[in-house]
């Protein structure tokens, strides 16, 4: 093509609206024939001000909120802030919904994995892969439905504890659909990883190096790919991962040797998918009986987080890596402050080195190989006089001491 | 000529135009329902590409602003022009090409880059970078393909010409002597890889997965096609259905020409009808297998590996169909079969 003869990088825009993105985000790529030089990208085109929204309810009203934050992690956001206000407010989960949190969250998982895996597959031209794995991941959703009544924003975790416990009926239908990923897993592990073009489109496309996925603090199936041993599931058990057997799923335990390439999130994302059904068997099998909320009384349970001082940080490992929610109550009936920090928001970074020197015909598969979620990261934009701008490093150190001057009077 | 030969021959290629064109919408909706259901979808109806047809030529034609006006107006008429013309050179069922005497094989090729040469040139009258990056793919893509392309034409005219018929490269004489009749063995090999080839082609030619590079929705959102709308687009889309059928009569023409006709007797007018349709289900079949299940079976390539697969595999192989074809010509004789 073009190659190195031809002087000017040409600049091409990609989003916010484009077919490779699912959500909006701003790319701008400097190209040089079909190789891309240089990329920048422009998050905070989805923000929603949910953050505000939060600061004027209570926070049993919040979780429902938080449900919202996301249409693929439900039981993520709304898992990740009730863990914060419990760790406040110091409210003991019982043992039977930490275990029903857990399996609905792996549920949520292999959805997401499926997801991802079928939007792979369309990036690369391959629909036929997209409509098989969305029909497999199907499964997931009506299992899902079964146990908390929604196929999305499902409205499960509370402040507590859960909303609805799984019965005993139930368990033939979760282990139906577990029988049924297990045995399709192999099935679908040849589709992705033995296909030529996928082998040849994928293999050493987008490699993050394991020093960058450090440095860039990037977490999930993300940074698992570059061979980084991260999993809070199993660094910082949370809801019943503490008694169940948790490990980081790597690359290299599968294939012998860790690339970081866009492959290699395939292999760590559809083994997971095999992982959450043995986490979700073992649940099942060790789920011990009991209440399923601390607190039945909803009116009681608001007292208790009226009464609350202090702050608590929820972490959650969600499908894209660690979620983050921050709480801090001042015994008032909202929240003094709420911070979210969705797993896509320490990934998005990683792009950066992903690109550089890619094809352009690799950027949509680069791009989806995070799993970015943009309306879970967008949580500022700033708008003045109805234009936007961009704070710089030294802007917003300027603000942060100007903050803690006023905070300190 | 007189008027009245003038006139038949004017209205002969009306109704192949139509029949191009009509026929080209139906084979594309034909591809889509086959694809759906081996991607376990309903798939639209068949007659969905006509649908989108009459709604486009009702919508308004857009230009941008840093467009070229009479550049990016007239590419989709080249390439339907172009598109449809080429219909002309070929025999459609029982029926010999209209306008054979003027053209031969050699012509159907050149005609066939015009419509990519109109998408090159609508792309780079554009002014969208993603329809420039198209364009240039586009170019590639044919350069690449090109090699192989003369490579499948050449070696059956060449194997015709050994074999003694006048006028190898004449669509009359290759449709009147099917190749696969006047080889031995070895040749036999040697034209269903040419056939290989040439359906390995097709894909690129009617930019379908997985060498639709240059209009990659993904990526490109559409490239080449990306500021078309209303109807220059419907132009496009007619083009392309008309350029699904030329592609599938050329391969029917060179590999697959017998007519039901030349087996069963049968009235002229029945004729002409039965050898439209078996000509039709060839069609379909061709295109299934040279288009449909490969598009439904693979991820698109990038660009490099697309051009390395057409110079260097496609061409290898080509290279040894040909081989074979002249190995056969010089066991023909010995082996007392052939010519």
């Amino acid at each position: 093509m073009s190659g190195e003869s031809k002087k000017a990088p040409y600049r091409v825009p990609i989003g916010p609206n484009h077919p490779a993105l699912k959500e909006p985000v701003m790319f701008t790529f400097e190209l040089e024939g079909e190789v891309v030089r240089d990329v920048d990208f422009a998050p905070g085109q989805a923000h929603r001000g949910i953050e505000w929204m939060g600061m004027r309810r209570n926070p049993v009203q919040i979780v429902h909120l938080t449900d919202r934050i996301c249409g693929i992690c439900g039981v993520v956001h709304s898992l990740s802030f009730s863990l914060a206000v419990e760790q406040i407010a110091g409210i003991e989960v019982p043992e039977r919904a930490d275990y029903i949190r857990t399996i609905v969250h792996e549920f949520e998982r292999i959805q997401s994995h499926l997801l991802w895996a079928g939007v792979a597959a369309h990036e690369l031209g391959f629909d036929s892969l997209l409509h098989l794995t969305w029909r497999v991941r199907e499964e997931a959703m009506d299992v899902i439905e079964n146990l908390t009544g929604n196929r999305v924003n499902y409205g499960i975790v509370q402040v507590g504890g859960v909303r609805r416990d799984i019965v005993p009926e139930q368990h033939a239908i979760i282990e139906k659909c577990l029988a049924t990923y297990e045995g399709l897993l192999d099935t679908l592990l040849s589709f992705f990883l033995d296909d030529r073009t996928i082998r040849m489109r994928c293999r050493d496309v987008g490699v993050l190096s394991r020093k960058d996925a450090l440095e860039l603090c990037t977490v999930g199936p993300t940074a698992r790919a570059s061979g980084v041993n991260v999993d809070l599931r199993q660094d910082y058990p949370y809801a019943a991962y503490g008694d169940l057997d948790v490990k980081a799923v790597l690359p290299d335990r599968y294939l012998g040797e860790t690339h970081g390439d866009v492959y290699d999130r395939i292999v760590v994302r559809l083994l997971e998918v095999g992982q959450s059904c043995q986490i979700i068997r073992q649940c099942l099998s060790e789920m011990p009986a009991g209440p399923i909320t601390a607190e039945e009384k909803l009116v009681k349970l608001l007292a208790t987080c009226k009464k609350a001082t202090g702050e608590g940080i929820g972490r959650v490992e969600a499908p894209r890596g660690e979620c983050l929610h921050y709480v801090r109550m001042e015994g008032k009936d909202s929240p003094a402050s709420w911070k979210v920090k969705a797993s896509s928001y320490s990934n998005l970074m990683s792009w950066i080195p992903m690109l550089r020197g890619s094809q352009i015909a690799d950027i949509p598969i680069i791009v989806a190989s995070i799993d970015p979620c943009l309306s879970c990261t967008d949580r500022v934009a700033i708008v003045r006089d109805s234009r936007r701008s961009i704070l710089s490093k030294d802007d917003l150190h300027r603000l942060s001491v100007e903050k803690t001057r006023r905070l300190q009077g | 000529m007189t008027p009245a030969e003038i006139a038949l021959l004017a209205a002969w290629c009306a109704a192949l135009s139509l029949f191009a064109l009509a026929g080209g919408l139906l084979l594309s909706g034909i591809d889509r329902k086959l694809a759906a259901h081996m991607q376990a979808r309903i798939g639209p109806p068949i007659r969905q590409p006509f649908i989108d047809t009459v709604k486009l030529l009702q919508k308004d034609t857009v230009v941008p602003a840093n467009a070229i006006p009479w550049l990016f107006n007239a590419a989709p008429v080249v390439a339907l022009v172009s598109s449809v013309l080429v219909l002309f050179y070929i025999p459609v069922g029982s029926t010999m090409p209209v306008l054979g005497a003027y053209g031969d094989l050699v012509l159907v090729m050149y005609l066939l880059t015009v419509p990519a040469l109109a998408l090159v040139a609508g792309g780079f009258a554009s002014g969208s970078p993603y329809a420039t990056v198209g364009a240039q793919r586009e170019m590639v893509t044919m350069i690449a393909y090109e090699f192989p392309l003369a490579i499948v034409v050449i070696g059956v005219a060449w194997r015709l010409g050994a074999a003694g018929i006048s006028h190898p490269f004449a669509l009359q004489s290759i449709a009147a002597n099917p190749v696969w009749s006047v080889t031995g063995p070895l040749g036999l090999a040697g034209v269903f890889i040419l056939l290989v080839v040439l359906a390995a082609i097709t894909p690129a030619e009617l930019s379908r997965i997985p060498f639709d590079t240059q209009e990659a929705e993904t990526e490109l959102a559409g490239g080449l096609l990306v500021e078309y709308s209303g109807r220059n687009l419907a132009m496009f889309s007619l083009a392309q259905a008309a350029k699904t059928l030329v592609l599938a009569a050329i391969i029917v023409a060179v590999f697959f020409p017998w007519t039901l006709s030349s087996f069963l007797a049968m009235p002229p007018v029945v004729a002409l009808a039965a050898d439209l349709l078996f000509f039709l289900l060839k069609a379909v079949l061709v295109l299934f297998f040279a288009v449909t299940l490969v598009r439904v079976a693979m991820a698109r390539f990038r660009i490099n590996e697309l051009v390395s697969f057409y110079w260097v595999y496609l061409s290898v192989i080509g290279l040894a169909g040909l081989l074979l074809l002249m190995a056969d010509v010089i066991a023909g004789p010995l082996a007392g079969v052939g010519i």
